[in-house]
C-alpha cells in the first residue's frame, strides 16, 4: 500500500539540501522509507476537523513581552571566536560562498 | 567508619538531608561533593551518566559554600548539594553538546540562567550529563557519546531523552539533576529508573541557555529521589526571566509547602481513559490500579475523565517537534561554533555546511530535520503544521474541560519498563510510542510529575504514575506525589530506590 | 557570439509598453540596541565586538523584542496611514547563509504590524507641472539585519572569484523596517520620476519621525525596484525583475529607466522576462543579472516560537499617533507659503536635502533668506566637494544663524563670512573664536579706515577731481584701494561715508 505521503528518495534529496546535509544513496533510500512511515503515522492530524480551531504557536497566552531600549554587556571578539572553527582578522573565517567563474 | 562506607553514606542520602547536614556543620560541602565524585569515579564507567566531570569546578564552588558558612553567612536549602546537570544547558568554560558530535569541543561563553539559578542556589554543579543527541529519543541511545545504562539492570535503557540525569541520580552519582523535558525526557526516564521527574508549566524555568529542541515545548525540570528534594531544586530553578521571552512573570508556586503538605483528602483526580488499556504492560496497569486504590484510601476521589484527543497527541507533536527542531538545528553549519568538515579550500560553503551537518549530526537528528523540513515545505504546511497546530489547541481544551471537572490527572508515565539496549533503535515508530502519555502535556503546556509507585511483577522493573496539572498550579504535583510516596514508601519500609541492585 | 539588439530609447518602449513598479525599501531603525539584544548598533565599532550569544546565534540563547523598535515601526505604519495590527506574531524565515547567524531571519510573514496604507507622493514632471501619484503601502513589518561579509582573494574584493569570506556580525539583528508597496500602475512615462520621488518622500517621511538616519549611502535605507512591463493592451501584469543594489535616490531613477529600457528590447525581440534579482551598476547605469538562488525561495515561514505575539494597545497607537510630527509634504507647503517662495525656491530646498537645516537655523534666529543662502551655497558646495551629506558637515544650524547675525550686524561681510565658516569647519570653534583667533573681524574703528583713506586720496588726486566733479561713481577705485590695504576687513559701506564726509560730498 502506497500511503498518499509517499516519498521518493529524490524527494528525500531535495529535502536534505533545503536542510544542507550531503547523504549518501544508502542514507536517502532508507529515509525515503522511513519518512514515508512516519508521515502516514502523523497524518492522522487530518483526520480531526478544526477548521473553525485557532492554531496553537505559543503554549502561554502570553503578548507584548519586551525589554526597554538599553545597551547591555555582551561578548568581547575575543570570547566570540574563541569558539570558531577558524578566524581571521578579528572575523569569521569562512569558505568561499560562490564556486570559481 | 572507614572511608568508603562514610562516602556511601553521605550518597545515599537526600538532598534535603544533606543541605541540612551542611547548614548544621555535621559535614561540609566538600566533604559531600568528594563523595559523589568518588561514588562517580566507581561506578560511572559502567553506567555512563556524564558527559564531562567538574572535578575541580566541583571542588571550588563546594569549598565557597563551606567558607560562606564558616563566614557566617545564612545558607539556601541546597547550599552544597551536588547537582548533575544535563549537558544541553550552556556552562560558561565547560564543554557542552547537547550529545551530538557537532558541538564537540565547543566551551559556551556564558552561563545559561538555569546554571545561574544553581550557582544563586550554592549547588554544586559536578558535571554534564548524556543524553540523546538534541535530546530527541526515549533511550539515550541516540547520544553522540555511547548510550547510558539503566542502573536496575545495565543491559536496558534509562530512557531519554534525560537519561544520563536521571540514571546518575539512581545509581546515587547525585541527589540531583537537571533535565529537560520536550515529550516526556524528564518524566519517562523518571519512570525507568524509578526516580522524581517534574516538567513544571512551560514558562516557569528559563529557556536561556537551554539549547533549544522544539522552542514551544521544550521545558527545564528537576530530577531527584524524592518529591520533597525535587521540590527544592525547582523553587531554586523556577522563576521569571527576562531574557527568555516566554518566561512566566507570576509568583512561583509554593512547591515546597506544597510536598510538606502531602494531603489530598478531598482532591478528586482524573483518570485520562485514553492513557490505559491497550499498549500498556499488564505489571504497569497493575502497579498504577493500585497507586490509585492507594490515593482513594488517603481520601482522593478517583474519577475517569475522557480526553478524546489525546488520541492525535503522537501526530502532532511529531510534526511540530520536528518543524520547530529544524529550524532551531539549523546553526549548527560549523562556521561560528562546534566542528567543520570538509574544508578543504575547494568547497564551497555551502559544500562544508553539508558535509559537517552530515558528519555531524546521528541517524535520528538527520531523520526529524528532514521530516521537519518536509512539514514546514510550501504546500504541506496548512496539512501538517498548521493541522497539528489546531490539535495541539484540541488537546489544551481537552486539559481545560478535564480540570473543570478535577484537581490533577494521572496517567501510567510510560507504557513500559524499560526496555533492552537496542531493542526499538531500528524502529522509529516503536520509539515514538513511548512518550504517548507524556506528550500531552508539552503540547497544552501544563504541568506533571512522574513518581516511582512500584516494581513490575513480570520484569521487577520500575513503574511510574504521571500526575498532571493546570498551568501554574505545580504545587498540586508535589501535593499529590509527596501524598502517594509517604504512602507507599511506609509500605515498603524505605524508597523504592533502595531496592535498586549494588553497583 | 550574440547579435547586437538596438536598444529601443525610452519614449519608444514607453509607446508599447506600460510599466508596473513595486518597491522594498529597508529602513535601518537608529535605536541604541539591537533588534532582540542589548548589544549596540552604532556604526565603525572593530569587528565583532558590538556581539553577544543572541546575535551571533550561539546555541541556547533567545531573542527579546527592543521596544522602541516596535514604537518606531508603529510611527512608520502611522504615518503611511496604515492599519495596525490588532495581534501578530514573528515568524522565521528560514535559509542557510553565513551571513545570517542563526540560519533564519527572525522576520514577520503573514501577520505584519502594520498593513494598508498609502503615501501620496508629488511629483514633477518636465514641463514643471505637478501630479500627486498615490503609492499604496501593502506591509510594513519587522525584521533584522545580518552580518558583514568581506570576500577575500581573487582580484576583485567581490564575491565572485573570493577564495574565502570573513564575516563580522555587528550589524547582525539591528532592526530593519521592511516597507512595502503594492504594485503602482499607470505611471506610464513618469515611472522613473515617481519612483525617485516616492524613494525620497518615504525618506523625508521616516527622517520626520526621527526613527532613522535614512542614509542609502550608508545603507541605513535600502531600496528594491521591481519593475515588469505590460504591452500597452494587455489586461495581466509581466514577469517581474527584483533590482538591489539602488544606493542613491538618482540610482531609483536611473535603475528604473534602465530595467525599462532593457525589458522593451528583450520582449521586442521575442524574447522573455526572467524572473530574478538583477543588481544596479552604478558605473554603467545599468542592471545586471544576480545569482540564480538554488532554494526556490522555500523558506519555510512558521511563527517565532521564541518571541510572543505583539498586541499593541490600542491607547498606545492614538498616543503614537497624536504625537506625530507634521507630514512633510503638509510642511514644505505651509513653509513655502510662510517664506512666500517659489516652487523653484522651495525644491531648491527640498532637493539639496536642506530643509531641516534651514528649519533649524531660522528657528536659531536668522531669517530664512541667509539661511537659505548659506545652507544652498557656500555650505553645498563644500559638502559637494568632500562629497558628503549637507547635515554631516561639522557646523550646526545654531552656528550658520550666528555667522549670519554676524554679517547682519556688519560685523563680518560676506567673504570674511566663509572664512568663519571654514574656521568652524575645521574644528576651530564657535563663529565667535574664529573670528578672535583668526583676526577676521571687520575693521569698524574708524582711526585705521581714515587713515588709509587719506593714503588712498593722496594716491589718486585724478579721481579725487572725478567724485568732486560730480562723478561719485569713482568713489569705487578709493574704496577698493582702502579694502585692500585693510586686507578685507573694513566694511566697504563705512569706508564710503568716511570717504564722502572727508570730500564734503554728498551721494
Amino acid at each position: 500500500m502506497t500511503s498518499p505521503t509517499s516519498l521518493t528518495p529524490d524527494e528525500v534529496a531535495h529535502l536534505a539540501g533545503l536542510a544542507r546535509m550531503s547523504l549518501t544513496d544508502s542514507e536517502l533510500a532508507r529515509y525515503a522509507g522511513q519518512l514515508d512511515q512516519i508521515l502516514h503515522a502523523v497524518d492522522r492530524v487530518g483526520e480531526v476537523a478544526a477548521d473553525d480551531v485557532p492554531p496553537m504557536s505559543h503554549p502561554q497566552p502570553l503578548v507584548n513581552v519586551w525589554r526597554k531600549d538599553e545597551v547591555t554587556p555582551g561578548l568581547t571578539a575575543e570570547q566570540v571566536l574563541a569558539g570558531a572553527p577558524a578566524a581571521e582578522d578579528e572575523r569569521f573565517r569562512v569558505p568561499r560562498i560562490l564556486d570559481g567563474e | 567508619m572507614n572511608a568508603s562506607a562514610d562516602s556511601m553514606h553521605l550518597t545515599s542520602r537526600t538532598a534535603t538531608e544533606l543541605a541540612a547536614a551542611i547548614a548544621a556543620g555535621d559535614v561540609s560541602a566538600r566533604q559531600v561533593t568528594d563523595a559523589h565524585l568518588a561514588r562517580i569515579d566507581a561506578v560511572d564507567e559502567g553506567i555512563h551518566a556524564f558527559l564531562h566531570v567538574d572535578y575541580d569546578g566541583a571542588r571550588a564552588q563546594a569549598d565557597a559554600v563551606d567558607a560562606k558558612r564558616a563566614a557566617g553567612d545564612t545558607l539556601g536549602p541546597l547550599a552544597g548539594v551536588p547537582v548533575a546537570l544535563k549537558d544541553v544547558f550552556t556552562q560558561q568554560g565547560i564543554p557542552t553538546t547537547a550529545g551530538s558530535r557537532i558541538l564537540e569541543g565547543w566551551r559556551p561563553p556564558y552561563d545559561s540562567t538555569v546554571v545561574t539559578r544553581l550557582r544563586n542556589a550554592d549547588c554544586v554543579i559536578l558535571g554534564k550529563t548524556n543524553m540523546d543527541e538534541f535530546a530527541m529519543g526515549s533511550s539515550t541511545e541516540h547520544s553522540g557519546y555511547g548510550p547510558t545504562r539503566n542502573p536496575w539492570d545495565t543491559d536496558r535503557i534509562p530512557g531519554g531523552s534525560g537519561g544520563g540525569s536521571a540514571a546518575a541520580v539512581a545509581a546515587f552519582e547525585a541527589p540531583l539533576a537537571i533535565g529537560t523535558d520536550t515529550g516526556g525526557s524528564i518524566r519517562q526516564p523518571a519512570s525507568v529508573t524509578g526516580t522524581v521527574g517534574v516538567k513544571p508549566t512551560y514558562g516557569g524555568v528559563s529557556r536561556y541557555g537551554l539549547i533549544a529542541l522544539a522552542s514551544s515545548l521544550d521545558q527545564a525540570g528537576p530530577c531527584a529521589r524524592t518529591v520533597l528534594d525535587a521540590a527544592h531544586l525547582h523553587a531554586a530553578l523556577a522563576g521569571h526571566d527576562p531574557k527568555d521571552s516566554t518566561s512566566l512573570d507570576v509568583a512561583v508556586p509554593d512547591v515546597v509547602s506544597a510536598a510538606r503538605r502531602a494531603d489530598v483528602r478531598g482532591m478528586k483526580v482524573g483518570l485520562v481513559k485514553q492513557l490505559s488499556g491497550e499498549g500498556y504492560q499488564a505489571g504497569v496497569s497493575q502497579r498504577f490500579d493500585e497507586a490509585i486504590e492507594i490515593l482513594r484510601e488517603l481520601g482522593a476521589e478517583p474519577v475517569e475523565v475522557s480526553c478524546p484527543n489525546f488520541e492525535y497527541a503522537l501526530a502532532a507533536y511529531y510534526l511540530i517537534l520536528p518543524s520547530e527542531a529544524s529550524s532551531n538545528l539549523a546553526r549548527f553549519d560549523g562556521m561560528r561554533f562546534g566542528i567543520r568538515v570538509g574544508d578543504d579550500g575547494d568547497a564551497n560553503v555551502e559544500e562544508v555546511m553539508s558535509r559537517t551537518r552530515a558528519a555531524g549530526f546521528g541517524d535520528e537528528v538527520k531523520r526529524r530535520i528532514m521530516l521537519g523540513t518536509y512539514a514546514l515545505s510550501s504546500g504541506y504546511y496548512d496539512a501538517y503544521y498548521g493541522q497539528a497546530q489546531k490539535v495541539r489547541t484540541l488537546i489544551a481544551r481537552d486539559f481545560d474541560a478535564a480540570f473543570n471537572e478535577v484537581d490533577v490527572l494521572v496517567s501510567p508515565t510510560a507504557p513500559t519498563t524499560a526496555f533492552k539496549l537496542g531493542e526499538k533503535l531500528d524502529d522509529p515508530l516503536a520509539m515514538y510510542l513511548n512518550d504517548v502519555a507524556t506528550i500531552p502535556v508539552n503540547l497544552a503546556g501544563n504541568a506533571a510529575m512522574s513518581l516511582p509507585i512500584g516494581l513490575a511483577p513480570e520484569d521487577g522493573l520500575p513503574v511510574g504514575l504521571q500526575i498532571m496539572a493546570p498551568s501554574m498550579a505545580d504545587d498540586r504535583l508535589y501535593n499529590v506525589g509527596a501524598a502517594l510516596e509517604t504512602a507507599l514508601t511506609d509500605r515498603w519500609g524505605h524508597l523504592l530506590i533502595e531496592e535498586a541492585p549494588a553497583l | 557570439m550574440s547579435t547586437a539588439i538596438v536598444n529601443p530609447d525610452f519614449a519608444t518602449a514607453l509607446q508599447t509598453y506600460k510599466p508596473v513598479l513595486g518597491f522594498e525599501v529597508h529602513v535601518e531603525l537608529s535605536t541604541k540596541s539591537k533588534m532582540f539584544c542589548g548589544c549596540p548598533t552604532d556604526f565603525g565599532a572593530a569587528p565583532n565586538t558590538h556581539v553577544c550569544p543572541t546575535c551571533v546565534g550561539l546555541p541556547g540563547s533567545l531573542p527579546v523584542v527592543n521596544q522602541a523598535a516596535v514604537e518606531a515601526t508603529i510611527k512608520i505604519g502611522l504615518a503611511l496611514n496604515c492599519e495596525i495590527a490588532a495581534w501578530c506574531r514573528f515568524a522565521r524565515k528560514n535559509y542557510f547563509y553565513p551571513d545570517m547567524p542563526k540560519d533564519y531571519q527572525i522576520s514577520q510573514y503573514d501577520e505584519p504590524l502594520c498593513s494598508n496604507g498609502y503615501l501620496d507622493v508629488d511629483v514633477v514632471d518636465e514641463s514643471g507641472e505637478h501630479h500627486t501619484v498615490r503609492v499604496e503601502i501593502e506591509r510594513v513589518h519587522m525584521e533584522e539585519d545580518t552580518g558583514k561579509l568581506l570576500h577575500t582573494g581573487g582580484d576583485t574584493g567581490r564575491i565572485q572569484g573570493a577564495d574565502y569570506s570573513l564575516v563580522d556580525y555587528n550589524r547582525a539583528g539591528v532592526p530593519l523596517i521592511e516597507i512595502v508597496t503594492k504594485t503602482i500602475e499607470g505611471t506610464g512615462e513618469l515611472a522613473p520620476e515617481v519612483g525617485k520621488a516616492y524613494v525620497t518622500q518615504l525618506r523625508e517621511l521616516v527622517r520626520s519621525l526621527g526613527v532613522s538616519d535614512v542614509r542609502m549611502e550608508q545603507g541605513s535605507l535600502r531600496c528594491d525596484a521591481n519593475v515588469s512591463l505590460m504591452r500597452q493592451d494587455a489586461t495581466e501584469w509581466g514577469t517581474r525583475t527584483e533590482t538591489k543594489n539602488v544606493n542613491s535616490l538618482r540610482s531609483v531613477e536611473r535603475a528604473i529607466r534602465s530595467e525599462i529600457i532593457r525589458q522593451a528590447s528583450v520582449l521586442d525581440a521575442g524574447g522573455t522576462i526572467t524572473q530574478e534579482t538583477r543588481h544596479f551598476q552604478e558605473t554603467t547605469g545599468d542592471t545586471t543579472s544576480g545569482r540564480e538562488k538554488s532554494d526556490a525561495e522555500d523558506y519555510r515561514y512558521f511563527p517565532e516560537p521564541d518571541l510572543i505575539p505583539i498586541a499593541a494597545d490600542p491607547e498606545w497607537v492614538e498616543q503614537l499617533r497624536a504625537g506625530l510630527p507634521e507630514a512633510p509634504g503638509l510642511r514644505v507647503a505651509r513653509l513655502q507659503q510662510e517664506w512666500e517662495l517659489t516652487d523653484f525656491e522651495m525644491a531648491s530646498i527640498v532637493n539639496s536635502d536642506a530643509l531641516d537645516l534651514v528649519v533649524a537655523t531660522v528657528e536659531a534666529g536668522a531669517d530664512h533668506t541667509s539661511a537659505r543662502k548659506w545652507w544652498l551655497g557656500e555650505l553645498t558646495r563644500i559638502a559637494n566637494n568632500d562629497s558628503v551629506a549637507l547635515d554631516s558637515l561639522a557646523i550646526t544650524p545654531a552656528q550658520v544663524a550666528r555667522v549670519a547675525a554676524l554679517v547682519d550686524e556688519g560685523a563680518l561681510n560676506d567673504k570674511l563670512a566663509r572664512k568663519v565658516i571654514e574656521g568652524v569647519l575645521a574644528g576651530e570653534g564657535e563663529p565667535d573664536e574664529v573670528v578672535a583667533s583668526r583676526g577676521l573681524a571687520v575693521v569698524s574703528d574708524d582711526g585705521p579706515l581714515i587713515a588709509a583713506i587719506d593714503d588712498a586720496i593722496a594716491a589718486n588726486p585724478d579721481v579725487v577731481a572725478k567724485i568732486t566733479g560730480g562723478k561719485p561713481a569713482a568713489a569705487g577705485v578709493i574704496v577698493g584701494s582702502v579694502m585692500k590695504a585693510t586686507r578685507g576687513q573694513a566694511d566697504a559701506g563705512r569706508v564710503r561715508e568716511l570717504l564722502f564726509a572727508k570730500l564734503g560730498v554728498t551721494e
